[in-house]
């Protein structure tokens, strides 16, 4: 077990080198001088100049790969050209809302798409099964943003049930919090829903149709029991797998309903930093995201030997 | 009783048109290609379909509601809201087409050279899963904020996170083919290595790349909407979906029109693609039909 971990771990160094050696080229492959996109179109010669030599592009291009891995590994992601402050601490200051959002998002959606999934599995052929894969399909095609305002439309402005944008942190209470999160990880996590709802239907259907279950069914089980415990959790390594892929589907999401629902996290200071050009921030938080990526993949084949004790590591 | 004596009820049954059984079959297909048929419609005959000219300003008229002057109502200059939607689809349509086509070359090409050889195999995988490990949008949102905001660079921007898909798919087909006796005759016979490629080893890639490239298109369209709707997307002169919601967003409370048909259209045309490649899926591998 530790053997494999430490192997994996290893074998994420590679890919975090290339995200980190794309995320470096970026400034470089650009047509143009990239000082001077940064600079914008109202820049003098001297704005250009100055911003060069912060970013230390005067020097020879492997030398500042080099001197920016190292300070990289030192934990120091660069500094922001807008605010002057480090990009680390911008980063944590941002972490929080996009946390909460992403795990909220993932407890509605996996409550929501396993069950859907069973009855769709447990229904197989039937109306329910074809409408519930025909909203998935939809759920797979509505962009998170028109989603997203639509929910706004329906239930800020029509009903006015709940805020309309805006993010309360967990220590303001838990019930602005929750008011303020129920729209966007519902426009967020449709997606996500759609995905889950659709492997847990068909690795259900899988594990319905062996032996085992007519057998459970035959010496009187009632179908409950049967559907939650003896064909959940043989089921159950296929839907994990899909809920780790589609983690990454969930925080690029995270990048639009940040700013549909007007969220101050990580989203959002991407989005701005683009606006501004601020190609320190958008490196270090392109870097984040596939750290966070890399971690939940490892987390979920951990999770593998918890759920079928065939699989060891 | 011989065979001759069958009476003339048995007799086979008359062949019924390929065409006809396909759709019978596979609505999922007719259903996707004619929705997508008529947006396409829509996006060549825009001018002739009521349209005015729809960047024209109009500022008296602003924010009107839907009524039977203004379709679909108009904006917050007073554009004509249902022409700038129907001018919209151009943009959809041809970035969802582009990008399917140049990631599905480019993709099929670094599979096959992958597939094949094995030093470019170990390279090529570990950048394929460097840019998968970031998410599309940061990917393709960070390659906008470097050039100057065309369809041409969103075209591009889309296809870079795209083609880890496509290379996964081509190189497994390879992998799994590579191995088959067939192949391996032919690599005995001294078959050159591009007639392998060529009779043996694309005509097998060709269907699960189909499909592909039809989920590549659906996700396309959205990655495009979603720049624009960022404002690092298509050129905000230009009617785009994503674009004219984002002029939207801050009348959401007073003039949702403005998001709602642009919106409507996007999830349409997205759902066309979907169904389609989901049909294509089902016909290509009837094994899967029902299944996903």
């Amino acid at each position: 077990m530790y053997a494999y971990l430490a192997r994996r771990l290893l074998a994420a160094i590679p890919v975090i080198a290339v995200v980190a050696l794309f995320v470096f080229l970026l400034l470089h492959l650009s047509p143009g001088d990239p000082a001077a996109v940064i600079a914008g179109d109202l820049a003098t010669a001297q704005d250009i100049d100055r911003i060069r030599a912060k970013l230390g592009l005067d020097r020879p291009l492997h030398i500042q790969f080099v001197e920016w891995v190292w300070r990289l590994a030192q934990g120091d992601l660069g500094t922001s050209i807008f605010s002057n402050l480090p990009v680390s601490r911008l980063i944590g200051q941002r972490i929080e809302p996009t946390i909460s959002l992403t795990i909220m998002t993932m407890i509605v959606a996996i409550l929501a798409a396993v069950p859907i999934g069973i009855v769709a599995a447990w229904k197989a052929g039937t109306w329910i099964d074809r409408s519930i894969m025909g909203f998935a399909v939809l759920g797979f095609s509505v962009p998170i943003f028109a989603l997203g305002y639509f929910l706004i439309w329906v239930f800020a402005v029509r009903l006015e049930l709940l805020p309309v944008q805006g993010y309360t942190p967990i220590r303001q209470g838990l019930l602005p919090f929750l008011e303020n999160l129920i729209l966007p990880s519902t426009a967020l996590g449709i997606v996500y829903v759609a995905l889950i709802a659709r492997m847990t239907r068909a690795s259900m259907i899988d594990v319905l149709n062996q032996d085992y279950i007519r057998t459970a069914h035959a010496k009187g089980l009632s179908r409950l029991p049967i559907l939650l415990i003896h064909a959940l959790k043989p089921a159950a390594v296929p839907i994990v797998t899909t809920i780790g892929i589609g983690v990454a589907l969930l925080l690029g999401g995270v990048v639009v309903t940040e700013s549909v629902f007007n969220i101050p996290g990580l989203g959002r200071l991407t989005v701005d930093a683009i606006l501004r050009r601020d190609y320190p921030v958008i490196q270090g938080v392109i870097l984040v995201f596939a750290v966070i990526y890399l971690a939940i993949n490892l987390a979920v084949d951990l999770l593998y030997t918890v759920l079928d004790p065939r699989i060891r590591y | 009783m011989t065979a001759n004596s069958l009476p003339q009820d048995f007799a086979v049954p008359r062949q019924r048109s390929r065409l006809f059984d396909t759709v019978r079959r596979h609505p999922t297909i007719v259903l996707g290609m004619l929705i997508m048929l008529l947006l396409a419609a829509v996006a060549i005959f825009a001018p002739y379909l009521g349209t005015s000219d729809p960047m024209k300003l109009n500022p008296v008229f602003r924010l009107r509601p839907p009524s039977e002057r203004w379709w679909f109502g108009t904006d917050h200059l007073g554009r004509d809201l249902y022409s700038r939607v129907l001018y919209g689809s151009r943009i959809s349509l041809q970035v969802g087409l582009a990008v399917a086509v140049v990631a599905s070359v480019i993709g099929t090409a670094i599979g096959l050279l992958a597939g094949f050889v094995r030093w470019i195999d170990a390279v090529v995988m570990r950048i394929m899963d460097g840019l998968m490990a970031v998410p599309g949008i940061l990917l393709a949102i960070a390659l906008m904020a470097l050039t100057k905001a065309s369809v041409q660079t969103v075209i591009i921007a889309i296809v870079v996170p795209e083609v880890p898909r496509i290379v996964r798919l081509v190189r497994s087909v390879v992998l799994s083919l590579r191995e088959q006796p067939f192949v391996e005759a032919a690599e005995a016979t001294g078959t050159r290595f591009h007639r392998i490629l060529i009779r043996h080893i694309l005509p097998s890639a060709v269907a699960p790349l189909i499909v592909q490239a039809t989920y590549v298109c659906a996700s396309a369209m959205i990655l495009e909407a979603i720049l624009s709707f960022l404002g690092a997307g298509t050129p905000s002169s230009i009617p785009s979906w994503g674009n004219i919601m984002a002029e939207g967003r801050q009348f959401v409370t007073v003039a949702f029109w403005i998001l709602g048909f642009p919106g409507l259209f996007l999830t349409l045309t997205v759902l066309a693609v979907n169904l389609l490649g989901d049909g294509l899926r089902d016909m290509f591998d009837p094994r899967m039909r029902r299944r996903l």
